[in-house]
Protein backbone atom coordinates (compact mmCIF):
# COMPACT_ATOMS: atom_id res chain seq x y z
CA UNK A 1 0.00 0.00 0.00
CA UNK A 2 1.40 3.35 -0.50
CA UNK A 3 1.52 5.92 2.04
CA UNK A 4 -0.41 8.83 2.02
CA UNK A 5 0.63 11.77 0.05
CA UNK A 6 1.18 14.37 3.24
CA UNK A 7 3.56 11.27 4.44
CA UNK A 8 5.88 11.57 1.26
CA UNK A 9 5.53 14.69 1.67
CA UNK A 10 6.92 14.97 5.08
CA UNK A 11 10.19 12.91 3.94
CA UNK A 12 10.54 15.41 1.18
CA UNK A 13 10.88 18.16 3.68
CA UNK A 14 13.20 16.26 5.89
CA UNK A 15 15.44 15.43 2.95
CA UNK A 16 15.30 19.10 2.53
CA UNK A 17 16.61 20.06 5.55
CA UNK A 18 19.46 18.21 5.69
CA UNK A 19 20.42 19.19 2.28
CA UNK A 20 19.37 22.48 3.54
CA UNK A 21 21.67 22.16 6.75
CA UNK A 22 25.10 20.96 4.34
CA UNK A 23 24.92 23.07 1.65
CA UNK A 24 24.84 26.09 3.73
CA UNK A 25 27.71 25.08 6.38
CA UNK A 26 30.03 25.27 3.46
CA UNK A 27 29.48 28.74 2.77
CA UNK A 28 32.43 31.28 4.68
CA UNK A 29 31.41 34.15 6.62
CA UNK A 30 32.37 36.68 3.47
CA UNK A 31 29.35 35.99 1.70
CA UNK A 32 26.80 35.20 4.37
CA UNK A 33 24.90 38.47 3.43
CA UNK A 34 24.92 37.37 -0.34
CA UNK A 35 23.34 34.03 1.14
CA UNK A 36 21.14 36.21 3.71
CA UNK A 37 19.67 37.73 0.17
CA UNK A 38 20.34 34.81 -2.42
CA UNK A 39 17.70 32.62 0.45
CA UNK A 40 15.83 35.69 0.46
CA UNK A 41 15.14 35.40 -3.39
CA UNK A 42 14.50 31.67 -2.72
CA UNK A 43 11.49 31.78 -0.99
CA UNK A 44 10.30 34.10 -3.03
CA UNK A 45 9.02 30.65 -4.82
CA UNK A 46 5.99 31.16 -2.58
CA UNK A 47 4.85 33.36 -5.96
CA UNK A 48 3.71 29.70 -6.98
CA UNK A 49 1.41 29.72 -4.35
CA UNK A 50 0.10 32.67 -5.08
CA UNK A 51 -0.15 32.23 -8.95
CA UNK A 52 -2.05 29.10 -8.05
CA UNK A 53 -4.56 30.29 -5.60
CA UNK A 54 -5.03 33.60 -7.97
CA UNK A 55 -5.49 31.43 -11.21
CA UNK A 56 -8.42 29.14 -9.08
CA UNK A 57 -12.13 30.36 -11.06
CA UNK A 58 -15.05 31.25 -9.52
CA UNK A 59 -13.71 32.89 -6.64
CA UNK A 60 -15.61 36.05 -4.09
CA UNK A 61 -13.65 39.08 -5.17
CA UNK A 62 -12.43 40.21 -2.31
CA UNK A 63 -10.51 36.28 -2.23
CA UNK A 64 -9.01 37.54 -5.39
CA UNK A 65 -7.96 40.55 -4.58
CA UNK A 66 -6.30 38.73 -1.38
CA UNK A 67 -4.47 36.38 -4.06
CA UNK A 68 -3.66 39.08 -6.54
CA UNK A 69 -2.02 41.14 -3.41
CA UNK A 70 0.12 37.49 -2.70
CA UNK A 71 1.03 37.93 -6.43
CA UNK A 72 2.15 41.17 -6.08
CA UNK A 73 4.34 40.96 -2.81
CA UNK A 74 5.93 37.34 -3.42
CA UNK A 75 7.11 39.24 -7.20
CA UNK A 76 9.06 41.96 -5.62
CA UNK A 77 10.29 39.47 -3.35
CA UNK A 78 11.57 37.15 -5.79
CA UNK A 79 12.99 40.18 -8.28
CA UNK A 80 14.32 42.09 -5.68
CA UNK A 81 16.56 39.46 -4.22
CA UNK A 82 17.71 37.84 -7.07
CA UNK A 83 18.70 41.58 -8.41
CA UNK A 84 19.89 42.62 -5.18
CA UNK A 85 22.09 39.30 -4.18
CA UNK A 86 23.58 39.64 -7.74
CA UNK A 87 24.58 43.44 -7.34
CA UNK A 88 26.16 42.02 -3.97
CA UNK A 89 28.17 39.26 -6.00
CA UNK A 90 29.72 41.14 -8.93
CA UNK A 91 31.47 43.00 -6.27
CA UNK A 92 33.58 40.78 -4.66
CA UNK A 93 36.70 40.37 -7.34
CA UNK A 94 39.62 38.82 -6.70
CA UNK A 95 42.28 41.61 -7.88
CA UNK A 96 46.00 41.01 -6.47
CA UNK A 97 46.83 44.26 -5.01
CA UNK A 98 49.45 46.31 -6.81
CA UNK A 99 52.85 45.52 -4.93
CA UNK A 100 55.66 48.37 -5.42
CA UNK A 101 58.92 47.09 -4.64
CA UNK B 1 3.93 11.45 -19.75
CA UNK B 2 1.00 13.83 -18.61
CA UNK B 3 0.94 17.78 -18.19
CA UNK B 4 1.13 17.09 -14.48
CA UNK B 5 3.98 15.28 -14.83
CA UNK B 6 5.69 17.34 -17.43
CA UNK B 7 5.19 20.43 -14.61
CA UNK B 8 6.49 18.42 -11.64
CA UNK B 9 9.47 17.88 -13.50
CA UNK B 10 10.19 20.88 -14.28
CA UNK B 11 9.73 21.74 -10.79
CA UNK B 12 12.32 18.85 -10.01
CA UNK B 13 14.51 21.54 -11.87
CA UNK B 14 13.93 24.09 -10.36
CA UNK B 15 14.98 22.24 -6.75
CA UNK B 16 18.17 21.38 -8.43
CA UNK B 17 18.92 24.97 -9.28
CA UNK B 18 18.30 26.03 -5.75
CA UNK B 19 20.59 23.97 -4.00
CA UNK B 20 23.31 24.67 -7.03
CA UNK B 21 22.91 28.58 -6.30
CA UNK B 22 22.99 27.88 -2.88
CA UNK B 23 26.07 24.83 -3.32
CA UNK B 24 27.87 27.59 -5.68
CA UNK B 25 28.08 29.85 -2.54
CA UNK B 26 30.84 28.28 -0.86
CA UNK B 27 32.99 30.83 -3.31
CA UNK B 28 32.73 33.65 -4.21
CA UNK B 29 34.61 32.74 -7.45
CA UNK B 30 31.19 30.94 -8.41
CA UNK B 31 29.00 32.47 -6.42
CA UNK B 32 27.28 34.88 -8.93
CA UNK B 33 26.87 32.57 -11.05
CA UNK B 34 25.30 30.50 -8.74
CA UNK B 35 22.62 33.18 -8.05
CA UNK B 36 21.38 33.29 -11.85
CA UNK B 37 21.06 29.31 -11.90
CA UNK B 38 18.82 30.03 -9.12
CA UNK B 39 17.18 33.00 -11.48
CA UNK B 40 17.25 30.73 -14.35
CA UNK B 41 15.09 27.78 -11.78
CA UNK B 42 12.84 30.51 -10.68
CA UNK B 43 11.49 31.86 -14.37
CA UNK B 44 11.38 27.61 -14.72
CA UNK B 45 8.81 27.21 -11.73
CA UNK B 46 7.17 30.03 -12.50
CA UNK B 47 6.65 29.43 -16.25
CA UNK B 48 5.13 25.88 -15.64
CA UNK B 49 2.96 27.04 -12.89
CA UNK B 50 1.42 29.10 -15.69
CA UNK B 51 1.13 26.10 -17.87
CA UNK B 52 -1.06 24.05 -15.11
CA UNK B 53 -4.23 22.86 -16.23
CA UNK B 54 -7.38 24.44 -15.04
CA UNK B 55 -5.92 28.17 -14.50
CA UNK B 56 -7.43 31.19 -14.35
CA UNK B 57 -7.10 35.08 -14.50
CA UNK B 58 -4.17 34.89 -16.67
CA UNK B 59 -4.38 38.56 -17.53
CA UNK B 60 -4.71 40.02 -14.41
CA UNK B 61 -2.37 37.67 -12.83
CA UNK B 62 0.62 38.81 -15.51
CA UNK B 63 -0.39 42.38 -15.34
CA UNK B 64 0.01 42.41 -11.51
CA UNK B 65 3.59 40.51 -12.24
CA UNK B 66 4.06 42.88 -14.77
CA UNK B 67 3.91 46.33 -12.13
CA UNK B 68 5.54 45.03 -9.27
CA UNK B 69 8.94 43.33 -10.54
CA UNK B 70 10.04 47.02 -11.71
CA UNK B 71 9.64 47.88 -8.24
CA UNK B 72 11.21 44.94 -6.83
CA UNK B 73 14.03 45.73 -9.28
CA UNK B 74 14.02 48.97 -8.81
CA UNK B 75 13.95 48.99 -5.14
CA UNK B 76 17.28 46.53 -5.82
CA UNK B 77 18.95 48.37 -7.45
CA UNK B 78 18.21 52.05 -5.69
CA UNK B 79 20.17 50.79 -2.32
CA UNK B 80 23.06 51.53 -0.75
CA UNK B 81 25.08 48.85 0.36
CA UNK B 82 24.93 50.27 3.73
CA UNK B 83 21.19 49.74 3.90
CA UNK B 84 21.11 46.40 2.78
CA UNK B 85 20.25 44.50 5.87
CA UNK B 86 16.57 46.92 5.82
CA UNK B 87 16.10 45.80 2.55
CA UNK B 88 16.73 42.21 2.67
CA UNK B 89 14.21 42.72 6.12
CA UNK B 90 11.80 44.08 4.04
CA UNK B 91 12.22 42.09 1.19
CA UNK B 92 11.85 38.87 3.61
CA UNK B 93 8.44 40.45 5.32
CA UNK B 94 6.99 40.56 1.83
CA UNK B 95 7.35 37.21 1.23
CA UNK B 96 5.87 36.16 4.34
CA UNK B 97 3.41 38.30 3.98
CA UNK B 98 2.78 36.64 0.27
CA UNK B 99 2.54 33.48 2.03
CA UNK B 100 0.09 34.57 4.84
CA UNK B 101 -2.25 35.75 1.88
CA UNK B 102 -1.71 32.55 -0.02
CA UNK B 103 -3.44 30.69 3.24
CA UNK B 104 -6.10 32.64 3.66
CA UNK B 105 -7.47 32.61 -0.28
CA UNK B 106 -6.74 28.84 -0.38
CA UNK B 107 -8.89 28.51 2.67
CA UNK B 108 -11.82 29.27 0.53
CA UNK B 109 -10.57 26.94 -2.17
CA UNK B 110 -10.56 23.68 0.48
CA UNK B 111 -12.86 24.38 2.96
CA UNK B 112 -16.70 24.54 1.39
CA UNK B 113 -19.69 25.51 3.36
CA UNK B 114 -20.05 22.90 5.93
CA UNK B 115 -17.61 20.00 5.96
CA UNK B 116 -14.73 20.07 7.42
CA UNK B 117 -10.86 20.11 6.07
CA UNK B 118 -8.59 17.89 6.65
CA UNK B 119 -6.41 17.71 9.32
CA UNK B 120 -2.68 18.02 7.89
CA UNK B 121 -4.09 20.48 5.22
CA UNK B 122 -5.71 22.72 7.87
CA UNK B 123 -2.43 22.82 9.86
CA UNK B 124 -0.61 23.80 7.38
CA UNK B 125 -3.12 26.58 6.48
CA UNK B 126 -2.96 27.52 10.20
CA UNK B 127 0.79 27.40 9.93
CA UNK B 128 1.21 28.94 7.31
CA UNK B 129 -1.09 32.24 7.92
CA UNK B 130 0.75 32.25 11.53
CA UNK B 131 4.34 32.50 10.24
CA UNK B 132 3.69 34.30 7.25
CA UNK B 133 1.86 37.03 9.17
CA UNK B 134 4.68 36.49 12.07
CA UNK B 135 7.22 37.39 9.31
CA UNK B 136 5.87 40.39 7.93
CA UNK B 137 4.97 42.38 10.58
CA UNK B 138 8.28 41.73 12.21
CA UNK B 139 10.19 42.21 9.43
CA UNK B 140 8.38 45.72 9.33
CA UNK B 141 9.34 46.77 12.57
CA UNK B 142 13.05 45.29 12.15
CA UNK B 143 13.14 47.69 8.65
CA UNK B 144 11.70 50.27 10.55
CA UNK B 145 14.21 50.26 13.14
CA UNK B 146 17.25 49.75 10.94
CA UNK B 147 16.36 52.47 8.98
CA UNK B 148 15.35 54.84 12.05
CA UNK B 149 11.77 55.39 11.48
CA UNK B 150 11.60 53.52 14.94
CA UNK B 151 14.20 53.87 18.02
CA UNK B 152 16.56 51.12 17.58
CA UNK B 153 16.68 50.85 21.44
CA UNK B 154 14.95 48.44 22.86
CA UNK B 155 11.06 49.06 23.52
CA UNK B 156 9.95 47.88 26.92
CA UNK B 157 7.50 47.95 29.44
CA UNK B 158 5.95 46.26 32.17
CA UNK B 159 4.12 42.57 31.64
CA UNK B 160 5.70 42.44 28.12
CA UNK B 161 6.18 38.71 28.30
CA UNK B 162 3.32 38.20 30.18
CA UNK B 163 0.90 39.88 27.32
CA UNK B 164 2.81 38.19 24.46
CA UNK B 165 2.70 34.95 26.00
CA UNK B 166 -1.25 35.58 26.46
CA UNK B 167 -1.50 36.46 22.84
CA UNK B 168 0.80 33.36 21.87
CA UNK B 169 -1.43 31.39 23.78
CA UNK B 170 -4.42 32.93 22.28
CA UNK B 171 -3.52 32.54 18.29
CA UNK B 172 -2.87 29.13 19.34
CA UNK B 173 -6.10 28.87 20.34
CA UNK B 174 -7.64 30.67 16.99
CA UNK B 175 -5.41 28.33 14.92
CA UNK B 176 -7.22 24.99 16.77
CA UNK B 177 -10.48 26.15 15.97
CA UNK B 178 -9.39 26.56 12.46
CA UNK B 179 -8.45 22.99 12.63
CA UNK B 180 -11.01 21.70 14.47
CA UNK B 181 -14.39 24.00 14.70
CA UNK B 182 -16.46 25.62 12.05
CA UNK B 183 -15.03 26.90 8.52
CA UNK B 184 -15.11 30.35 8.70
CA UNK B 185 -12.80 32.73 7.20
CA UNK B 186 -12.95 34.98 10.03
CA UNK B 187 -10.98 32.75 11.78
CA UNK B 188 -8.15 32.86 9.23
CA UNK B 189 -8.17 36.53 8.98
CA UNK B 190 -7.98 36.62 12.86
CA UNK B 191 -5.38 34.63 12.89
CA UNK B 192 -3.70 36.63 10.48
CA UNK B 193 -4.28 39.98 12.43
CA UNK B 194 -3.42 38.60 15.72
CA UNK B 195 0.05 37.15 14.02
CA UNK B 196 0.86 40.13 13.01
CA UNK B 197 0.09 41.72 16.46
CA UNK B 198 2.94 39.46 17.79
CA UNK B 199 4.91 40.14 15.36
CA UNK B 200 5.04 43.90 16.18
CA UNK B 201 5.50 43.57 20.23
CA UNK B 202 7.78 40.50 19.37
CA UNK B 203 10.18 42.40 17.62
CA UNK B 204 9.81 45.90 19.54
CA UNK B 205 11.74 44.52 22.73
CA UNK B 206 14.92 43.98 20.86
CA UNK B 207 17.94 46.00 20.28
CA UNK B 208 18.78 47.84 16.91
CA UNK B 209 22.35 45.81 17.36
CA UNK B 210 20.38 42.59 17.63
CA UNK B 211 18.35 42.95 14.25
CA UNK B 212 20.31 40.96 12.24
CA UNK B 213 19.63 37.96 14.43
CA UNK B 214 15.90 38.71 14.41
CA UNK B 215 16.32 39.32 10.41
CA UNK B 216 17.80 35.44 10.27
CA UNK B 217 15.28 34.12 11.99
CA UNK B 218 12.26 35.62 10.75
CA UNK B 219 14.04 34.57 7.36
CA UNK B 220 13.70 31.08 8.45
CA UNK B 221 10.03 31.95 9.16
CA UNK B 222 9.28 32.78 5.42
CA UNK B 223 10.75 29.74 4.34
CA UNK B 224 8.62 27.48 6.80
CA UNK B 225 5.50 29.51 6.03
CA UNK B 226 6.51 28.91 2.05
CA UNK B 227 7.25 25.54 2.91
CA UNK B 228 3.53 25.29 5.17
CA UNK B 229 1.72 26.50 1.49
CA UNK B 230 3.33 23.65 -0.37
CA UNK B 231 1.91 21.38 1.48
CA UNK B 232 -1.65 22.86 1.41
CA UNK B 233 -0.98 22.86 -2.65
CA UNK B 234 0.42 19.76 -2.46
CA UNK B 235 3.48 21.40 -4.23
CA UNK B 236 6.86 19.89 -3.70
CA UNK B 237 9.19 22.97 -5.02
CA UNK B 238 7.44 25.24 -2.30
CA UNK B 239 8.09 22.42 0.33
CA UNK B 240 11.69 21.75 -0.81
CA UNK B 241 12.68 25.33 -1.08
CA UNK B 242 10.90 26.94 2.19
CA UNK B 243 13.11 24.11 3.89
CA UNK B 244 16.19 24.87 2.36
CA UNK B 245 15.45 28.69 3.60
CA UNK B 246 14.17 27.62 6.78
CA UNK B 247 17.54 25.65 7.29
CA UNK B 248 19.96 28.21 6.13
CA UNK B 249 17.83 30.91 8.38
CA UNK B 250 18.13 28.52 11.46
CA UNK B 251 22.09 27.43 10.54
CA UNK B 252 23.17 31.92 10.46
CA UNK B 253 21.25 32.57 13.42
CA UNK B 254 22.63 29.74 15.64
CA UNK B 255 26.57 31.17 13.71
CA UNK B 256 25.42 34.68 15.08
CA UNK B 257 24.79 33.44 18.34
CA UNK B 258 28.19 31.92 18.67
CA UNK B 259 29.40 34.85 17.35
CA UNK B 260 28.30 37.09 20.18
CA UNK B 261 28.12 34.07 22.98
CA UNK B 262 24.71 34.64 23.24
CA UNK B 263 22.17 32.44 23.40
CA UNK B 264 18.77 32.91 21.15
CA UNK B 265 16.61 33.21 24.41
CA UNK B 266 19.05 35.82 25.44
CA UNK B 267 19.15 38.12 21.94
CA UNK B 268 15.18 37.35 21.54
CA UNK B 269 14.02 38.17 25.04
CA UNK B 270 16.97 40.00 27.18
CA UNK B 271 16.42 43.85 25.81
CA UNK B 272 20.19 43.93 25.03
CA UNK B 273 21.60 47.46 25.06
CA UNK B 274 18.67 48.73 27.62
CA UNK B 275 20.90 48.93 30.67
CA UNK B 276 23.96 47.49 31.41
CA UNK B 277 24.36 49.63 34.87
CA UNK B 278 27.01 47.50 37.30
CA UNK B 279 29.39 45.98 35.21
CA UNK B 280 30.09 49.22 32.70
CA UNK B 281 31.16 51.07 36.18
CA UNK B 282 33.42 48.48 37.54
CA UNK B 283 35.10 48.36 34.52
CA UNK B 284 37.03 51.79 34.14
CA UNK B 285 40.39 51.36 35.11
CA UNK B 286 42.99 54.67 36.14
CA UNK B 287 40.49 56.02 32.71
CA UNK B 288 43.22 57.67 30.72
CA UNK B 289 42.42 58.26 27.35
CA UNK B 290 45.58 59.23 24.67
CA UNK B 291 44.45 61.25 21.87
CA UNK B 292 46.32 61.71 18.65
CA UNK B 293 46.87 63.98 15.42
CA UNK B 294 46.09 62.60 12.15
CA UNK B 295 49.71 63.79 10.91
CA UNK B 296 50.93 61.56 14.10
CA UNK B 297 48.98 58.16 12.78
CA UNK B 298 49.78 59.08 9.36
CA UNK B 299 53.79 58.73 10.33
CA UNK B 300 53.11 55.86 12.18
CA UNK B 301 51.36 54.40 9.52
CA UNK B 302 53.81 54.97 6.76
CA UNK B 303 56.73 53.80 8.41
CA UNK B 304 55.16 50.56 9.71
CA UNK B 305 55.36 47.06 7.73
CA UNK B 306 52.05 45.91 8.49
CA UNK B 307 48.86 47.59 9.01
CA UNK B 308 45.41 45.39 10.23
CA UNK B 309 42.33 47.60 9.23
CA UNK B 310 39.60 46.87 11.73
CA UNK B 311 36.62 48.11 10.37
CA UNK B 312 33.01 48.29 12.04
CA UNK B 313 29.65 49.85 11.93
CA UNK B 314 31.05 52.88 12.25
CA UNK B 315 32.68 52.99 9.07
CA UNK B 316 29.24 52.07 6.98
CA UNK B 317 27.57 54.83 9.15
CA UNK B 318 30.55 57.79 7.50
CA UNK B 319 30.36 55.83 4.48
CA UNK B 320 34.18 56.10 4.70
CA UNK B 321 34.54 52.49 3.23
CA UNK B 322 36.05 54.21 0.01
CA UNK B 323 37.98 56.81 1.86
CA UNK B 324 39.93 53.68 3.72
CA UNK B 325 40.94 51.61 0.63
CA UNK B 326 42.50 54.77 -1.09
CA UNK B 327 44.18 55.33 2.25
CA UNK B 328 45.40 51.52 1.81
CA UNK B 329 46.45 52.04 -1.91
CA UNK B 330 48.50 54.88 -0.20
CA UNK B 331 49.93 52.63 2.51
CA UNK B 332 50.42 49.57 0.11
CA UNK B 333 52.46 52.21 -2.44
CA UNK B 334 55.01 52.67 0.16
CA UNK B 335 55.29 48.57 0.76
CA UNK B 336 53.47 48.47 3.76
CA UNK B 337 51.20 45.18 3.81
CA UNK B 338 47.94 46.29 4.33
CA UNK B 339 44.92 43.98 5.76
CA UNK B 340 41.41 43.90 6.74
CA UNK B 341 40.39 41.84 9.55
CA UNK B 342 36.47 41.23 9.66
CA UNK B 343 34.85 40.26 12.82
CA UNK B 344 31.71 37.63 12.33
CA UNK B 345 29.30 39.90 13.29
CA UNK B 346 30.95 43.23 12.07
CA UNK B 347 28.95 45.26 10.15
CA UNK B 348 24.75 45.46 10.63
CA UNK B 349 24.82 41.29 9.44
CA UNK B 350 26.47 38.26 9.40
CA UNK B 351 28.88 39.42 5.92
CA UNK B 352 27.80 42.45 5.62
CA UNK B 353 31.02 44.40 6.00
CA UNK B 354 32.59 41.95 3.62
CA UNK B 355 29.86 43.14 1.13
CA UNK B 356 30.45 47.59 2.14
CA UNK B 357 34.35 46.99 1.58
CA UNK B 358 34.06 44.77 -1.59
CA UNK B 359 31.76 47.44 -2.92
CA UNK B 360 35.07 49.90 -2.37
CA UNK B 361 36.96 47.50 -4.68
CA UNK B 362 38.87 45.83 -1.52
CA UNK B 363 40.00 42.54 -3.40
CA UNK B 364 38.60 39.68 -1.51
CA UNK B 365 42.28 37.86 -0.58
CA UNK B 366 42.52 40.92 1.84
CA UNK B 367 39.82 40.22 4.21
CA UNK B 368 40.74 37.73 7.01
CA UNK B 369 38.62 36.05 9.67
CA UNK B 370 38.87 36.37 12.98
CA UNK B 371 40.45 33.01 13.20
CA UNK B 372 43.28 34.07 10.61
CA UNK B 373 43.94 37.47 12.04
CA UNK B 374 44.32 36.87 15.11
CA UNK B 375 47.33 34.88 15.41
CA UNK B 376 49.08 37.92 13.45
CA UNK B 377 48.39 40.71 15.54
CA UNK B 378 51.38 40.04 17.46
CA UNK B 379 53.96 40.52 14.21
CA UNK B 380 51.17 43.53 13.51
CA UNK B 381 53.27 46.94 13.28
CA UNK B 382 50.06 49.29 14.14
CA UNK B 383 45.92 48.16 14.09
CA UNK B 384 43.55 50.50 12.85
CA UNK B 385 40.28 50.51 14.67
CA UNK B 386 37.49 52.24 12.66
CA UNK B 387 34.44 52.63 14.28
CA UNK B 388 34.70 48.91 15.73
CA UNK B 389 33.97 48.76 19.32
CA UNK B 390 32.65 45.83 21.35
CA UNK B 391 34.31 43.56 18.95
CA UNK B 392 37.67 45.11 20.39
CA UNK B 393 36.70 44.91 23.74
CA UNK B 394 39.22 42.97 25.74
CA UNK B 395 37.00 42.49 28.57
CA UNK B 396 35.19 39.85 26.59
CA UNK B 397 38.24 37.47 26.83
CA UNK B 398 38.93 39.01 30.85
CA UNK B 399 36.25 40.26 32.68
CA UNK B 400 33.67 38.00 33.89
CA UNK B 401 31.62 40.59 35.09
CA UNK B 402 31.15 42.23 31.53
CA UNK B 403 28.28 41.70 29.53
CA UNK B 404 29.87 40.38 26.47
CA UNK B 405 32.39 38.24 28.35
CA UNK B 406 32.97 35.28 26.27
CA UNK B 407 32.25 36.57 22.97
CA UNK B 408 35.17 35.87 20.65
CA UNK B 409 37.00 39.42 20.07
CA UNK B 410 39.96 40.57 17.42
CA UNK B 411 42.59 41.07 19.85
CA UNK B 412 43.53 44.16 18.69
CA UNK B 413 45.31 44.84 22.13
CA UNK B 414 48.06 42.47 20.90
CA UNK B 415 49.50 44.88 18.24
CA UNK B 416 52.54 46.97 18.39
CA UNK B 417 50.06 49.78 18.52
CA UNK B 418 46.64 50.55 18.16
CA UNK B 419 45.09 53.80 16.53
CA UNK B 420 40.79 53.87 17.25
CA UNK B 421 39.39 55.84 15.05
CA UNK B 422 36.11 57.04 16.84
CA UNK B 423 33.51 59.81 16.87
CA UNK B 424 33.48 60.32 20.63
CA UNK B 425 33.69 58.56 23.62
CA UNK B 426 29.97 57.21 24.03
CA UNK B 427 30.08 53.50 24.93
CA UNK B 428 29.12 50.71 21.41
CA UNK B 429 25.77 49.35 20.74
CA UNK B 430 26.15 47.14 24.03
CA UNK B 431 26.43 50.19 26.36
CA UNK B 432 29.65 48.72 27.36
CA UNK B 433 32.84 50.92 28.36
CA UNK B 434 36.07 49.47 26.15
CA UNK B 435 39.13 49.15 28.31
CA UNK B 436 41.17 48.86 25.11
CA UNK B 437 40.47 52.92 24.78
CA UNK B 438 42.48 53.47 28.27
CA UNK B 439 45.26 50.88 27.21
CA UNK B 440 48.72 52.46 26.95
CA UNK B 441 49.22 51.74 23.38
CA UNK B 442 46.15 52.89 22.58
CA UNK B 443 45.80 56.52 20.91
CA UNK B 444 42.61 57.92 19.98
CA UNK B 445 41.49 59.89 16.69
CA UNK B 446 38.51 61.60 17.41
CA UNK B 447 35.76 62.56 14.59
CA UNK B 448 33.75 61.26 12.15
CA UNK B 449 35.33 58.42 10.62
CA UNK B 450 35.06 59.43 6.76
CA UNK B 451 36.80 63.23 7.79
CA UNK B 452 39.62 61.35 9.86
CA UNK B 453 40.50 59.12 6.85
CA UNK B 454 40.61 62.02 4.63
CA UNK B 455 42.49 63.68 6.42
CA UNK B 456 44.70 60.39 7.28
CA UNK B 457 45.10 59.93 3.63
CA UNK B 458 46.52 63.80 3.10
CA UNK B 459 48.86 63.55 5.58
CA UNK B 460 50.33 60.28 4.15
CA UNK B 461 50.42 61.77 0.89
CA UNK B 462 52.68 65.00 2.58
CA UNK B 463 55.07 62.56 3.98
Amino acid sequence: MRPALVITELTVLVLAIFVGFEVISKVPTMLHTPLMSGTNAIHGIVLVGAIVVAGLPHQVTWIRVVALAAVALATMNVVGGFVVTDRMLQMFRRREPPRSE
Amino acid sequence: MTRADAIALAYLVTIVTFILALRFLSSPTTARLGNRIGAVGMVIAIAATFAQAGLHNYASILIVMAVFAPIGALAALRVKMTAMPQMVALFNGVGGGAAALVALSDFHRVAPEPGRISFDVGLSIALSALIGSVSFAGSLVAFGKLQELVSGRPITYPGQKLGNGALLAALVAVATVVLAGPQRQAFVIALILGAGLFGILFVLPIGGADMPVVISLLNAFTGLAAAATGFVLHNDVLIVSGMLVGASGTLLTMLMGRAMNRSLANVLFGAFGKVQAGAAAAADGDGAVRSTTAEDVAIMLAYAKRVVVVPGYGLAVAQAQHDVRRLADELEKRGVDVRYAIHPVAGRMPGHMNVLLAEANVPYPQLYEMEQINPEFPRTDVALVIGANDVTNPAARSDRSSPIYGMPILDVDKAEHVVVLKRSMNPGFAGIDNALYTDPKTMMLFGDAKDSVTNLIASVKEL
